[in-house]
């Protein structure tokens, strides 16, 4: 039987940016879907949480996000259902323990030349710790206080190495990941001003509603001032 | 107990309502050498007694390790029994390669019941010959537990039980004392698990290092078996509580114990 293998991506989306701080995890996605290099949706939530406990966010193909989104979700309602316990007892799943299954996902696909095409973070708060995880198209994982996926690799996580403490407080972080999502506006071509933030602590996990980025001082900015040439202010070299 | 023309198949009802083959099969159970089960917060802890063939035989292995935080005691036929610890084994096994922890005991179990019950359904099965005790410690909940499983597919949970022949004499025992479980040690577990097999030992035979057993699982410790050498320092306590006891209740009488064949 000849399968299709997945072999490049083709509707995507860009980074996914989170920190570990003092009482729990905060992560933050764009909300573009880019079809190449066509913009093709400004509203698409790259995050989504998990039986009210677990974050799930992911760049690259969308299509296998939903997938595994979908695969995730049943998972988390049986896991509820499983057990005698489970009537008088909830039992839901853990951060962790779905990092872990989502490895073996990845890992199983890659090794048949099919892959997801994602990075996809995972984060949550148990035994009272926060708990941080990446895991890539290849099933590679890592348990990290900063994690930054796609463009963020190279543009984020520089700026988050720096500023970083472990005790950090919440607007701490906030304003961090939103200075870092700027900056992948500002030079991530397939990123966009529109972005999502997300939180999980020891009693919540919600998902902020989309809002704008204030970039309109963006042009200011040293770099983009442009000499003008001797003849004057029309701009000529 | 009884042939009538009910009792050939599983898949056929008595006129009192009973499926006869599965009754037959408990029966098995009860003639299997005695098995106990207790716990406290901390520790879960199971006892055999192990029978041997002859004089030249060694003694049928009753307690199984199913995974670090799993222990199995058996009570009827030793080979269904293995073919379920072989299963369970591997279900743990693919639970940490999936998940990255071990598997919670009341999530293996229920499935463990589930499989047994199937058995009891269909046409071409007969169901398992065996009785077990669970000692399992859940990762999520960090706490102890211990399950009974039967022929017919039904799952119990327990503070403290016993399976097997003159188990009855066990379970007087482990009544009357399991409300001292919680707060014993994890010692005092296993003098009492020693105590409660003594009951259960047949006629002139008594309990020995060669025929008893011991396992524990428990919050901060993985599977261990204690047997032969290991097994001699709680029966020498065994035998200071015993003498201590008939001193205390020399003016008491005691309940003639119920003896189960």
């Amino acid at each position: 039987m000849a399968n299709k293998h997945t072999t490049r991506p083709i509707t995507t989306g860009t980074s996914v940016v989170g920190l570990v701080y003092d009482g729990g995890v905060l992560l933050a996605a764009d909300t573009l879907l880019s079809y190449g290099s066509m913009a093709k949706s400004f509203n698409t939530p790259r995050m989504v949480s998990i039986a009210d406990r677990v974050l799930l966010g992911a760049s690259g193909e969308y299509s296998d996000f939903q997938e595994i989104v979908s695969r995730v979700e049943a998972l988390a309602l049986a896991e509820t259902t499983q057990s005698m316990e489970s009537v008088y007892d909830e039992r839901t799943l853990s951060a962790k323990s779905l990092w872990n299954y989502l490895r073996a996902v990845m890992y199983q696909k890659r090794s048949k030349m099919n892959p997801f095409w994602n990075d996809l973070v995972v984060a949550g708060f148990e035994n009272d710790a926060p708990f941080l995880g990446v895991i890539d198209k290849l099933g590679t994982t890592l348990q990290e206080n900063l994690v930054a996926t796609g463009f963020g690799g190279y543009l984020a996580m520089p700026l988050l190495r720096e500023k970083w403490r472990p005790d950090l407080s919440e607007g701490e972080a906030r304003a961090l990941l939103e200075d870092c999502m700027k900056v992948l506006f500002y030079r991530d071509c397939r990123a966009s001003a529109r972005i999502q933030l997300a939180k999980v602590t020891k009693d919540t996990c919600i998902i902020s509603e989309p809002y704008e980025l204030d970039h309109s001082n963006g042009w200011n900015a040293p770099s983009m001032q442009r000499a003008v040439g001797d003849l004057d202010g029309d701009g000529g070299w | 107990m009884f042939r009538n023309q009910y009792d050939t198949d599983v898949t056929v009802w008595s006129p009192e309502g009973r499926l006869l083959q599965v009754e037959y099969a408990m029966e098995s159970v009860k003639q299997g050498s005695a098995c106990v089960g207790l716990r406290s917060n901390d520790y879960c802890v199971l006892g055999a007694l192990k029978r041997s063939v002859s004089e030249l035989s060694s003694h049928q292995k009753k307690l199984l390790e199913i995974d670090d935080h799993m222990a199995m005691g058996i009570a009827g036929l030793t080979a269904d029994a293995r073919s379920l610890a072989k299963y369970m084994r591997n279900e743990c096994l693919n639970h940490k390669y999936v998940y990255g922890d071990n598997i919670p005991p009341a999530v293996l179990m229920s499935d463990l019941a589930d499989k047994h019950q199937r058995t009891t359904q269909t046409y071409v099965r007969r169901p398992f010959g065996v009785g077990l005790l669970v000692a399992g410690v859940d990762p999520q909940r960090n706490s102890c537990h211990l399950y009974q499983t039967c022929p017919s597919g039904n799952l119990y949970e327990f503070y403290a039980s016993a399976i097997g022949a003159r188990s009855q004499s066990a379970r007087t025992y482990l009544e009357k004392h399991y409300e001292s479980f919680p707060a014993s040690s994890k010692d005092e577990l296993i003098v009492h698990a020693l105590q409660a097999l003594a009951g259960c030992v047949s006629g002139d035979d008594e309990l020995t290092k060669e025929n008893g057993s011991i396992a524990v699982v428990g919050k901060n410790q993985n599977y261990i078996l204690i047997e032969v050498e290991e097994l001699q320092p709680y029966l020498d306590k065994l035998e200071i509580k015993r003498n201590d006891d008939d001193d205390a209740e020399e003016e008491e009488s005691e309940d003639a114990e119920a003896m189960e064949t």
